[in-house]
């Protein structure tokens, strides 16, 4: 019972978020509605026993991530206006009719039950950092490794692309 | 009435979409970025509910993989955006066409 009626709270909230960061103009309005969707996503995770993705969801995504995306915001400027003018003329009717088919598949195809595969014996599924840590450093130890070294690569190559100022390339064609 | 796991399948394929309608509509390079987000997010969902539905735990620990390579894919494509800005003053992708033939 408080599942669903969570479920229908934030499931608006979720959509609404999302439909206004495509919609507003302005990016700043856009970083917002991307704001309540993640945290919408959060409650919905807690719903379905994912405790430490959750406090994950909210720390990393709509903490750190919308952060960084409000720095790059203001750091670019607001005031400037998205032209509708389209270079290719019917990129956006047709967007619009592809979407349509879209929304039609995917919730004909989600009304259905589509995990495959026998449902696991024991307890219920419970996600605890006790219940993840221990199978993040057992079962799943090499790839939690080889993030590290995405995360340093990625660090890297950030701190390549602010380093050189405009100019500095050779055979710069601009 | 319960909430089924095809209920949570249902709304994230519902974000997923209207996060690729943000691909194909807008023109902002940071809003298109966002809406990559979306579609990571959702993506997300779906592995949670199927992971409670099949009683595994592995659908989280995928979930948090996702989440780090997202963040990986967040800081460099951000860096893009403000080198692209800082040359062109623009973050627009319909001035940026000087790569095609």
């Amino acid at each position: 019972m408080v599942e669903t009626v969570l479920f229908f709270i934030f499931g608006i909230a979720a959509i609404f978020g999302a439909i206004s960061m495509v919609w507003a103009r302005n990016p700043v309005y856009s970083a917002l509605g991307l704001m309540l969707t993640m945290f919408s996503i959060a409650v919905f995770y807690v719903s379905n026993a994912g405790h430490f993705v959750a406090a994950v969801q909210v720390i990393v995504y709509a903490g750190a991530v919308m952060t960084l995306f409000l720095f790059v915001i203001m750091l670019i400027g607001v005031d400037k206006s998205e032209s509708r003018k389209d270079d290719l003329r019917f990129q956006r009717p047709a967007a619009v009719g592809l979407l349509g088919l879209l929304i039609a598949g995917v919730l004909i195809a989600g009304s259905a039950a589509w995990t495959t595969g026998t449902r696991q014996p024991g307890a219920d599924v419970n996600g605890t950092i006790e219940n993840v840590g221990d199978m993040l450093f057992r079962r799943w130890l090499l790839p939690f490794e080889i993030t590290a070294l995405l995360l340093i690569v990625a660090a890297a190559g950030a701190i390549a692309l602010a380093y050189f100022k405009p100019g500095d390339e050779e055979g710069d064609a601009a | 009435m319960t909430v089924t796991p095809g209920w949570y399948m249902a709304l994230a394929a519902v974000l997923f979409t209207i996060g690729a309608s943000g691909i194909l509509l807008r023109r902002n390079a940071l809003v298109m970025f966002m809406s990559v987000e979306l579609m990571l997010n959702a993506v997300n969902l779906t592995f949670v509910a199927a992971g409670r539905n099949l009683n595994v735990l592995d659908g989280q620990v995928s979930v948090f993989f996702v989440m780090v390579v997202a963040a990986a894919e967040v800081v460099v494509g951000l860096a893009i955006i403000v080198a692209v800005f800082r040359r062109r003053q623009t973050a627009s992708v319909d001035e940026l066409s000087e790569m095609r033939g």
